[in-house]
This record gives structure tokens, sequence and C-alpha cells, in this order.
């Protein structure tokens, strides 16, 4: 596999090493996709193979976002507990395990009003929006070298143009609610996303410089020999702090959450929703945030790639032991925590300083941090290179 | 003579005119009477550009119970326990500013145990509205871990009144010519132990939110309330100390025993919404400063020097008399007419004159800052409409 | 400075002030044409600056037929404290607003508006201020009565 790089350097990237026949090294990441292997279905006429395949793909997909909820509503409510010295739910099952399944049954089961001035239609699309948004980010992410839906050539392009998606739900919300809050908010929401895109992009544009790919899977390779937050003289590590505070604007969080901000706007966007749709948007903020932690921990802490030292070929061996699965579950859930940690701490901006913030700090930032990296890329000097 | 008296309606549906489809529009939008800022049910009509504040129209009534009417009544040891339901964070100092009214008004003296026990209670009191008020100030800006701390901390307190009054938020403890109870024997070393325990509390919340960038952010030059102004709007309390006039009628006019206690009254200088923060987080160690004076001072003698059956008789005259509250200047008013029950009871309530202000600070500010602000007055709603 | 000090300091002010027998603080009774102009003086007197309306309120005396209005007025300078009380016919409730000495006036005599009806010329929102506005009568007045209003048991 010839990638084109500056970084190409087949001395660090061909090491190998046997460790009770298992081979470690670049060439050992065998990336398969669903997309892959429905497409060698289809050409070996297998097409009840493709089949499952893609069923079940989709229900693994829908399974795993719907089981991912329940237990992001189950994390977040004992992390919060226990920054706020409390023990969160503990009374349905085993420390209250069971919780986000009341949590869902009620949520169910509870009148759907939709108010009278609102716009039907545009009122009941708008979670589906917010969802629909969700689901196509998860199609390029690479969760372990077997398991990533679809590995497009230009994933990073495809992520960027797919992650404004939710404000239209947001903003098709609030606007049909017909109400005054709502509309605040999701006005505020639109600026705020469509701001904050602009550096959340540059931010990955400094990996796709350093990797020289727009592919996910690629990416993560070009991390085999130690993480972009670390390797690049600071650049990746800035690159990462933009990524993650413009991630969070991105999620509508806290301290970020303008457009739900329970204090001034009485619930944003989604005042006027009850019942499933709520449960919908809510659904979709916590898929998004897994997401959201899931591609910093592809772009800057390496994906699935285990932690590796440069050519300490003994050490990476150790580490290869862990499962790719692991170190992604890993990343991402302490990526969750990060974000998890911000909101439970501070305090909310304002909207005009959180424009401020944006077009007058990290949009200087991340270009200064833009062209630092592109020199270091021309002079191709890194960490362990 | 007439005079027109206009209705809210017409304020908020002017008469329109035809504009062109492009022109932009100025429109009025209802913060409350439910909503989660406004601590209860105040309603603020505004009127808004965009995100802007254009003007702010509080609306009241909304949780009045005509407390003034029904104290028209009831005779003055009755009148207090209407008091707790005004400024139910502030139930203790209600009852002593009701019962110094009839005290001075019949001229009853109280012997310094009662005296020290209703300072001590009061400044206990001082402290647990200032944490509740802490907490929600957390909350309002969007930070809901420090309500449970604030929460935490003020239960403590709750715990120790409880076991003297009886009660846990209308306590009904103070009464004209003394006190309900003696104090309970467990009261002072567990108010020794909270002090030990809520002074690296203190220092806590400092790290907590104080020294949060985006509080200060939020806080500083936002609703910034002149000196002239804050004396104009009526304001008292920590809101008008924090505008730079060094009024407390604990130094002032001392009431109790704050003449023989030593504590100092933080002065602010801008007069925004930091100011009026960090006064109150001072005024919390100020007031654990006094409790530390007076908790192994306490004299001895009854806790009640009127025979409780006995009528108070309230000569004709008027009586106007203050006590500095958690929040501001009490004021109660009475009128005697030589019955017992008072022609007319009037409380002056450092909420509603808190208030006003409101009307000047959140013109030309964002609809954040009008929760910064309303947040930092530390409004209590049934003490404004009463 | 004393009562009587106070007392005699006002007397320089306008000599038709009374003072109030049994009052505390001193409180001081000013016929309601002079009212406005006396109060100006307080306010901007070097001697005096009562700068801070703490409280206006009024009285309902049906036997007499008068309200009484009463406004407590303090010295931040000087500490002191004053009380200004004033009548007006029961039959014609008008009284001039205070609002362009203090702002705090205007919400203060909506109050008084709300539950008395005594009407200030000049205020600049004079509305209901705790009552719906299509309320009808004044409930804190003596006389007022409201189908729900129990009698008090002798």
């Amino acid at each position: 596999m010839q990638i084109w790089s500056p970084l190409y350097r087949p001395s660090i990237w061909s090491f190998r090493t046997s460790i009770g026949n298992r081979e470690v090294g670049m060439d050992m990441w065998q990336v398969t996709t669903l997309a892959a292997r429905i497409q060698e279905s289809l050409l070996n006429q297998d097409f009840v193979r493709a089949g499952i395949f893609l069923g079940g793909g989709l229900a693994a997909t829908v399974a795993a976002v719907s089981l991912l909820g329940l237990v992001l509503v189950y994390a977040e409510r004992k992390v919060a507990a226990h920054f706020q010295c409390r023990l969160g739910p503990m009374r349905v099952g085993w420390h209250g395990v069971l919780q986000p399944i009341a949590d869902g049954i009620k949520l169910f089961l509870k009148e759907d009003i939709i108010p009278t001035e609102a716009d039907r239609l545009l009122f009941v699309l708008a979670p589906f929006f917010c969802i629909l948004g969700m689901f196509l980010a998860i199609l390029v992410l690479p969760v372990s070298p077997e398991i990533q839906i679809i590995d497009l050539d230009m994933g990073v392009i495809f992520l960027a143009a797919v992650s404004g998606f939710g404000v239209f739900g947001v903003l098709l919300g609030g606007w049909s609610s017909n109400n005054k809050w709502s509309m605040l908010g999701a006005m505020r929401a639109a600026a705020q996303i469509v701001s904050y895109e602009v550096s959340l992009t540059l931010a990955l544009l400094v990996v796709v410089m350093f990797s020289g790919s727009l592919k996910m899977s690629e990416i993560i390779q070009s991390q085999a020999a130690g993480w972009w937050i670390w390797r690049a003289h600071g650049v990746g590590l800035v690159a990462f702090l933009v990524y993650v505070i413009a991630s969070v604007a991105e999620l509508n969080r806290a301290p970020f959450d303008l457009s739900e901000g329970e204090s001034e706007l009485t619930g944003g966007f989604h005042t006027e929703y009850s019942g499933l749709r709520f449960g919908l948007f809510f659904l979709a903020e916590f898929i998004n945030m897994v997401l959201a932690s899931a591609f910093a921990a592809t772009f800057f802490l390496g994906g699935w790639m285990p932690f590796h030292l440069g050519d300490w070929q003994a050490f990476n061996a150790v580490m290869d032991r862990i499962p790719p699965l692991l170190w992604f579950v890993g990343k991402t859930s302490f990526m969750v925590f990060l974000f998890m940690w911000f909101r439970w701490t501070f305090p909310r901006l304002r909207v005009d300083q959180l424009m401020a913030l944006e077009w007058k700090f990290l949009l200087p930032v991340s270009l200064v941090n833009l062209l630092v990296g592109a020199a270091v890329v021309l002079s191709g000097f890194y960490f362990f290179s | 003579m007439s005079l027109e008296i206009r209705t809210l309606s017409e304020i908020m549906n002017p008469p329109q005119t035809a504009d062109s489809p492009l022109s932009t529009q100025e429109y009025f939008v209802n913060m409350g009477p439910q909503h989660p800022a406004t601590h209860g049910v105040l309603r603020l009509v505004l009127k808004m550009d965009g995100e802007t504040i254009r003007e702010v129209i509080p609306v009241l009534g909304y949780i009045h119970r005509s407390i003034e009417k029904m104290a028209e009544y009831l005779h003055g040891r009755q009148i207090v326990h209407l008091t707790d339901r005004m400024d139910y964070l502030s139930a203790l100092a209600n009852n002593w500013a009701v019962s110094r009214a009839v005290e001075t008004a019949m001229g009853v003296q109280t012997n310094p145990r009662i005296e020290t026990i209703r300072t001590l209670i009061c400044e206990l009191q001082r402290v647990q509205s200032h944490q509740l008020w802490w907490g929600v100030l957390g909350l309002d800006l969007g930070a809901l871990t420090s309500f449970f701390y604030g929460f935490r901390d003020r239960e403590e307190i709750t715990d120790i009144l409880e076991e003297t009054t009886g009660a846990r938020l209308t306590m009904n403890y103070i009464q004209p010519g003394g006190l309900m109870f003696d104090l309970h024997p467990n009261f002072v070393p567990r108010v020794k132990a909270f002090i030990k325990y809520f002074r690296p509390k203190l220092d806590e919340y400092e790290t907590l939110l104080s020294e949060n960038v985006i509080l200060q952010e939020r806080l500083r030059n936002v609703g910034v309330l002149s000196a002239e102004d804050a004396i104009g709007y009526g304001a008292t309390g920590p809101v008008l100390r924090a505008s730079g006039i060094p009024l407390d009628l604990r130094k002032q006019q001392p009431y109790g025993v704050y003449d023989q206690v030593e504590f100092s009254v933080p002065v602010g200088t801008v007069g925004d919404c930091w100011d009026r923060y960090w006064i109150r987080i001072e005024e919390m160690r100020q007031s654990l400063g006094i409790i530390e004076q007076l908790i192994d001072n306490i004299p001895d003698g009854k806790f009640m020097e009127m025979k409780p059956a006995a009528k108070l008789k309230l000569p004709a005259g008027s009586f106007y008399l203050q006590i500095e509250t958690a929040r501001g200047s009490l004021g109660v008013f009475l009128q005697g007419t030589g019955e017992d029950i008072p022609h007319r009871c009037h409380f002056r309530s450092p909420n509603f004159n808190n208030l006003w202000s409101v009307t000047k600070t959140a013109v030309g500010g964002k609809i954040a800052d009008l929760v910064a602000i309303v947040s930092t007055l530390d409004l209590v709603i049934p003490d404004v409409d009463r | 400075m004393t009562d009587a000090e106070l007392f005699a300091k006002l007397q320089e002010v306008d000599a038709r002030v009374v003072q109030l027998p049994n009052c505390r603080p001193l409180a001081v009774e000013v016929p309601v044409g002079f009212l406005l102009a006396f109060m100006g003086k307080l306010k901007s007197r070097p001697d005096l600056r009562f700068i801070q309306l703490l409280d206006h309120l009024a009285m309902d005396w049906p036997e007499k037929n008068e309200f009484e209005l009463v406004y407590q007025l303090y010295s931040i300078e000087h500490d002191l404290l004053l009380a200004v009380h004033t009548r007006i016919s029961r039959e014609s409730p008008y009284a001039l607003t205070m609002s362009r000495l203090w702002p705090i006036a205007q919400y203060q005599e909506r109050e008084v508006f709300d539950l008395f009806g005594i009407l200030y010329e000049g205020h600049p929102d004079l509305r209901r201020l705790f009552l719906e506005d299509d309320w009808v009568g004044f409930p804190l007045r003596k006389d007022y009565k409201d189908y729900f209003m129990l009698e008090m048991p002798e």
C-alpha cells in the first residue's frame, strides 16, 4: 500500500517483529469495511451473503446507537451525580443500571403534544433531521480495522459536510414550534454551528496535512509511530484543543449550550417538544457527543491504533496485544468523559462572547496553527520520524 | 381632573402601523411567570430587538397573598407568623423585624440573652441564604454543579436551625418579647462544628466559580448600577453596597448585639454583577466571624420577657423599624390606635425595592445579562408580592 | 441629631410642618399642597439630604373620611430617618407624584394606587401592580368588600 505523504518513511512503517506468529507493524492492520464486504459478495454473485451483510450492518448500527443512547444517559447521570456529591439513579436495578430503560419507557408513553399554532409537518420532521445527520456521520466512523461501514476516499470532507446537518433539525424544530424562545434558540444554534464549523474544519485540515490523506483508515495508520496530538511539536496539540472546543460548541453542550440554555430560553429549540420527539433530540445529542469523541480519537489520538512509541518494537508489541476495539472504546470514553466534565463544571457563555471566542480567538489561532503545521510538514521533522 | 389608566395588554399590543415587508420589528416576549431563571413567579415582559433588550416591564402579583390586609385583622404576635412566608430565606429576620416594631411600640425591653440568640440565628440564616443564592447563581449561569454544593452546605444550617426552632423553612422562632423556645443543647457544639466545616468549603466555592474565567466574563461590567441610581431606585443591602455606598444597618443603626461584635462591611466600586457576587461571598465570611465571636458568649437569662397570654396593645402612633436581612433593609410600619390589632401594617420589602433597578440596568444587554442581573439581585418573589 | 433638632431644622424648611405624637422615627405632617416643594427641599438641602425614599404607603381612615400618605425618608449622609405624613380627601384621592425626585416612588405609588386607589398626577405609568387590570375596587381600603371575604368571628 503506497500512500503519498511527505511523512512516508519506509524505514519506520515496514518494521516487523514477530510475537508468537503475530506480525506486528503497519501491514498487519488489514482494513476491511462493511461496504467492501458487500461489494465482494456482489462481485461473487453471492446475493444472500450481501443481503445478510446489509441487513446485519443496518440492524447492528441501529442497535448500537440505541444501546449507546441508553448507556450514555446512564453514564451522564452518574458522572453528573458524582460531580455534584450525590449518587444519581440507584433504585432501578443494581446501582440504577435499568434507569435509562425506565426513562425510555416513560418517554414512549408520554402524550405527544404538537402546539396548535405549530407548522405540523416541519415540527414532526425536525427530530429526524437531527437523527439523519447523526447516522450519516456514523458511515465513515472507523471503530476498529474490521468494523467500519464505508471507508470513503474523501472521508474527512464527507464528515465536514454532514456534521453540520443536525443544525437543520434544530433550526426547523425551533422555527416550526412557533414559540419565540424556541426561535431564539434555533437562531443561536444556527449562528453558532455555522461559526464553529470553520475552526473545526481547520483543525481537521492540520491532521489531513500531516497524514496526507482524507481517508479515515489511512489517517489512523499514519499514526502508527505516534499519535498526532503529541507528534508534531505542539501543532497537533493546539489543533486538538481547537477541535475539542469547536466540537463542544457544535454539539450545543455546556458551556456552549446557548441554543437550549434552560435558564435563559427555557429549553430553547426543544421547548415545545415532548415524549418521543424530545427523546429523539436527546438521543441525537448524546450520539453526536460520542461521534465527536470518536472522531477526536481518530484524528488526534490514533483511533483504534494502539499506543506506539516510534520504533520501540518491544513496547509496541506489548501494546499491540490490546485489541484495537478496546483502544478505540477507551479513547472515545475518555473524550466522552471530558465532554461531560466540561458540562458539569463550566458556566454558560453569553451569545456575543461565544461569537467573539470563535471569530476573534479560535479562528486566528487555528489559521496560525495551520501555517505552522505546513512548515512542520514541509520540513518533514516529527518526533519519532 | 382625570387620569388615564393604561393596561398591560395595551402596552404589549401597540397599534399596528403599515410597515414595508422588509422592516424589522421589535417584539415582546414573556420571561416568566413560569421561567427557570426568575426564581419563582416573577414575570418580566421584555421588549426585544433580536437578542438585545430594549425595555423591561416587571409584572407582579402572581404570588400576592395580601399579607398586609390579613395583618389588619391580627394582633402583633400573630402577624409574626405571616412574615415567615414573605422572604422565606430570611424568615428569622422577618420575625425579628415585626417583633422589634411591636416591642418598640409597646416599650418592651429584652434581655441580652434574647438579643444574642436573635443575632446568632439571624447571622446563621444570612449565611444560609447566601449559600442558596450562590448555588442558584451557578444554576442560572449554566453551571448546575454549584447548585448542589450550595444546597449540601445549606442543609447543615437547616438541620441546626430545625433542632432549635422546630422548622426548616418557616421558623416562627422570634416572638415579640423574646423567643418561642430556648436554644437546643446541641446548638452550640453543632454551630462550632459547622464553622469548622464551612470555612474550607467557602474556599472551595471560590475555586469552583469565582476563579472561573467564563463566570467573570459573564459578571464583570454587566448590569452596572451607579451609586446615584442605586439610591434613587431604593436599592438596599448588598445591591446598594456593591454600588459603593457603605450602608449596612447593622453598623449604621445597630440593633441586637451588633454593636458588640467586630465585623467589616464589604463595599464594591463598580456596581456590576461581579461586585454583587463577591460582596455576598465576603459577607458569608463576615457572618461566620460574627457567629464565632458570639457562640461562646451567650449570656444567661430568660428567653421570653412577656407573658404569652398578655394582650399586645399597640399605642396610638406610627412606628417604622428596619432590619438588615440577607437581601437588604426590611422595614415594618405599624400604625397603632390603642387596640391590640394594628390599624395598618406595612412591610417595606427589600426585594420589592431592589427589583426595579432591572428596568434600568438590563436595557441594552442580552437575555443572558438579564439572567445574571436578576440572579445577583437575589430576588425572593414572595417577598416582592407579599 | 435628636428628634427635636431635626424638627427645628424642618421648621426652617417650612414653618407649616406639624410633629405627630408618639411616633418612631420622627414623623411630621405637611399639608398636601406644599408636599412636593417640601420634599424637594428635604432632598436637596445639604444639612438634610434625604436622598433615599425608603417606603411609601397609605392608610385609610374612613371615620375621618381621609387617606393618610406616609413617606419614609432616609439620609445616608447624616444617618437620619424621617416620616412625612400628609392627608388627602377620600372623595377625590389625588396626590402629586414624587417620581421626579426618587425613581422608586413611581413603583411604590403604583402599589398604593393598586391597593388604595390613590391617583398620582404626573405619574409616568400609572397601572395596577399586583392585581389584574380589570380588578374592581381597592382591597386595602377599610370598606372593601368581596364575596369571598369572611367575617371575622367575635
